[in-house]
């Protein structure tokens, strides 16, 4: 007979405690909720108003119709298409070398992908600043070896915002493309080689294939990160370099211009959304992602 | 030569025939630590060119440095922001953790997303929004401004580590310490915290380093007496070449590398 109230009652603790412990998590939330989804809920209804206040698609029309937005979108794609590409080119082939060494020695070359991943990026675009300029290191020596007579012009343009940002990208490409390639099961290349292919084709029609999950992971996280560039292509490009991050915060800074910003904020925003959307179709990222994470974490 | 010749995996190739790889291999990594690790002994050089080798050392940009009271006052800024962005970043991260942990909600998998948003948006748009949000706030140019939203820049990655320092706790551990008189906090601080404090120790270090290394959204929300560190120095970089950058940069990868030596220490050791 008390068995049904007892049921209510114990049901009604239960969800008392879930709430409870859900609750935990609204401090955090909280600050999320006011600093960010408010704010950009905000811009996103400021992206669709006129300057006179009315509703008006005027700022994505803008886009559309001027030269300067299409150049800027073309030069955020090409930028981070080239990076990309670039790591891959040479991330690839450290993640592999990296994956046959014996495991101590690979966790101590680690440290070297590791190392630029802990440094602070104003301190490694500096760097590259000192090293690249006309008087710089990489000029000095170039022309001392007769490499070249007349410094080259490797900064303030767009050579140097794409060597920056390779520099900054290439750990979130080896990092997944490495954890694929140790766990790749090395009987495979062994019964490959044991039925009679060459070393070449064992890599190419056995392990490569099995490494390109991670490859696919890495390159896209690469490319999307590379999309909302800001600090790399205004410093090292001195201003002649100029992606849609850039033309956001110009928008702010010089023109006040709420409405221009927001719209170009929200097609960034949707375009790397989309981008994530698919990457997490065409892999399992939060498992590349979760592989560059843990290594992070012990700093090897 | 014997090395050379001996087959260096599993389909017999020899490690001479890949020897181009490790070059390869060499050149990249050469590439990745070289200019980082550079700066430090160009700090020390006479010439405004920052040679290397430097022909003739000094601490002139050191001296240029601990003489600017704006320096000084920035790297003060700075490491406030880090300390109390570690201070609000970890609890706050740690909580939601451990109640999406918990509670096995129907939506926390919805929740778990609203909180990752600040590392998934776009930087420049997250910094236009918080400065958006500051100007009706009166947060502008406020200490206590840079430190919210560099905590929840840093929240997610608590949060991250946390999370996955919990999948290996057993949460009936604390239903027994419960069921043996303990109330809920005592549970939690004396059952649970002790197993996923090196998870605390990481998620703080790294909060610290987030706020330490952040540029734009500082960029826009300090200014004046609490202009940050970063934020003086991406101004400085745009105008130009001022080696004393080179002594702060310094500077600052002693610090970075003193914190993650922290957390190596008491948060390196994992227990599983």
């Amino acid at each position: 007979m008390d068995a049904a109230p007892n049921a209510a009652a114990l049901k009604r603790d239960h969800l008392l405690e879930r709430w409870a412990q859900v609750g935990l998590t609204f401090p955090a939330l909280g600050l999320v909720f006011i600093c960010m989804i408010l704010p950009v809920g905000w811009l996103f209804w400021l992206s669709f108003l006129a300057d006179d206040g009315t509703l008006s698609l005027i700022h994505y029309r803008r886009m559309l119709e001027q030269p300067s937005y299409f150049r800027t979108f073309r030069a955020t794609f090409e930028i981070s298409l080239t990076t990309t590409a670039i790591c891959v080119l040479i991330g690839y082939p450290l993640a592999y070398a990296l994956s046959q060494m014996p495991r101590r020695a690979a966790n101590l070359c680690m440290i070297a992908v590791m190392l630029p991943f802990w440094t602070s990026l104003l301190v490694r675009t500096y760097a590259w600043l000192v090293l690249l300029q006309r008087q710089g290191l990489i000029n000095s020596w170039g022309m001392k070896l007769g490499l070249w007579s007349e410094p080259l012009a490797l900064v303030h343009n767009l050579t140097g915002t794409l060597i920056g940002m390779v520099h900054i990208m290439l750990p979130f490409l080896v990092l997944p493309v490495y954890g694929t390639m140790r766990a790749i099961d090395r009987d495979l290349l062994k019964a490959a080689s044991n039925l009679g292919a060459s070393p070449t084709r064992t890599f190419w029609q056995v392990f490569f294939p099995l490494s390109l999950p991670g490859l696919t992971a890495g390159a896209l996280i690469v490319f999307i990160l590379c999309l909302g560039f800001y600090v790399t292509p205004a410093v090292l490009g001195g201003g002649k370099v100029t992606m849609v991050s850039n033309r956001i915060a110009n928008d702010i800074e010089l023109f006040f211009n709420w409405g221009a910003a927001s719209a170009l904020g929200v097609v960034l925003l949707a375009a790397t959304l989309i981008l994530l959307y698919l990457a997490s179709r065409l892999t399992r990222l939060d498992g590349a992602l979760g592989a560059g994470h843990d290594n992070g974490r012990q700093g090897k | 030569m014997s090395w050379l010749d001996a087959p260096a995996s599993e389909t017999q190739i020899t490690h001479r025939a890949r020897l181009w790889l490790y070059s390869v291999a060499g050149l990249v990594m050469i590439f990745l630590v070289v200019p980082t690790l550079i700066v430090v002994p160009m700090s020390f050089s006479a010439s405004q060119y920052l040679e290397f080798p430097p022909r003739t050392w000094s601490l002139r940009w050191y001296d240029a440095y601990f003489a600017s009271s704006s320096w000084i006052s920035a790297t003060v800024v700075s490491l406030k922001a880090g300390f109390l962005t570690a201070l609000v970043a970890t609890p706050l991260g740690t909580l939601a953790a451990y109640g999406l942990f918990a509670s096995r909600f129907r939506l926390a998998g919805l929740i778990y997303v609203a909180l990752i948003t600040p590392i998934i948006v776009p930087v420049i748009l997250v910094g236009i929004a918080v400065f958006y949000a500051y100007v009706q706030l009166k947060l502008v140019n406020s200490l206590i401004g840079v430190v919210l939203a560099h905590s929840m820049l840093a929240i997610p990655l608590v949060m991250m580590i946390v999370s996955s320092a919990l999948k290996s706790f057993d949460l009936n551990q604390e239903l027994v310490a419960r069921s043996l008189g303990a109330n809920r906090a005592k549970a939690f601080l004396q059952v649970t915290l002790p197993q996923i404090r090196f998870a605390l120790i990481t998620g703080a270090v790294l909060s610290f380093l987030t706020s330490f290394d952040e540029v734009i959204v500082a960029m826009f929300v300090s200014g004046g007496a609490n202009s940050t560190l970063t934020r003086n120095m991406f101004n400085a970089l745009r105008d130009q070449i001022d080696p004393t950058i080179a002594a702060i940069s310094t500077i600052m990868i002693v610090i970075t590398s003193l914190m993650l030596a922290v957390s190596q220490l008491f948060g390196g050791a994992k227990k599983d």
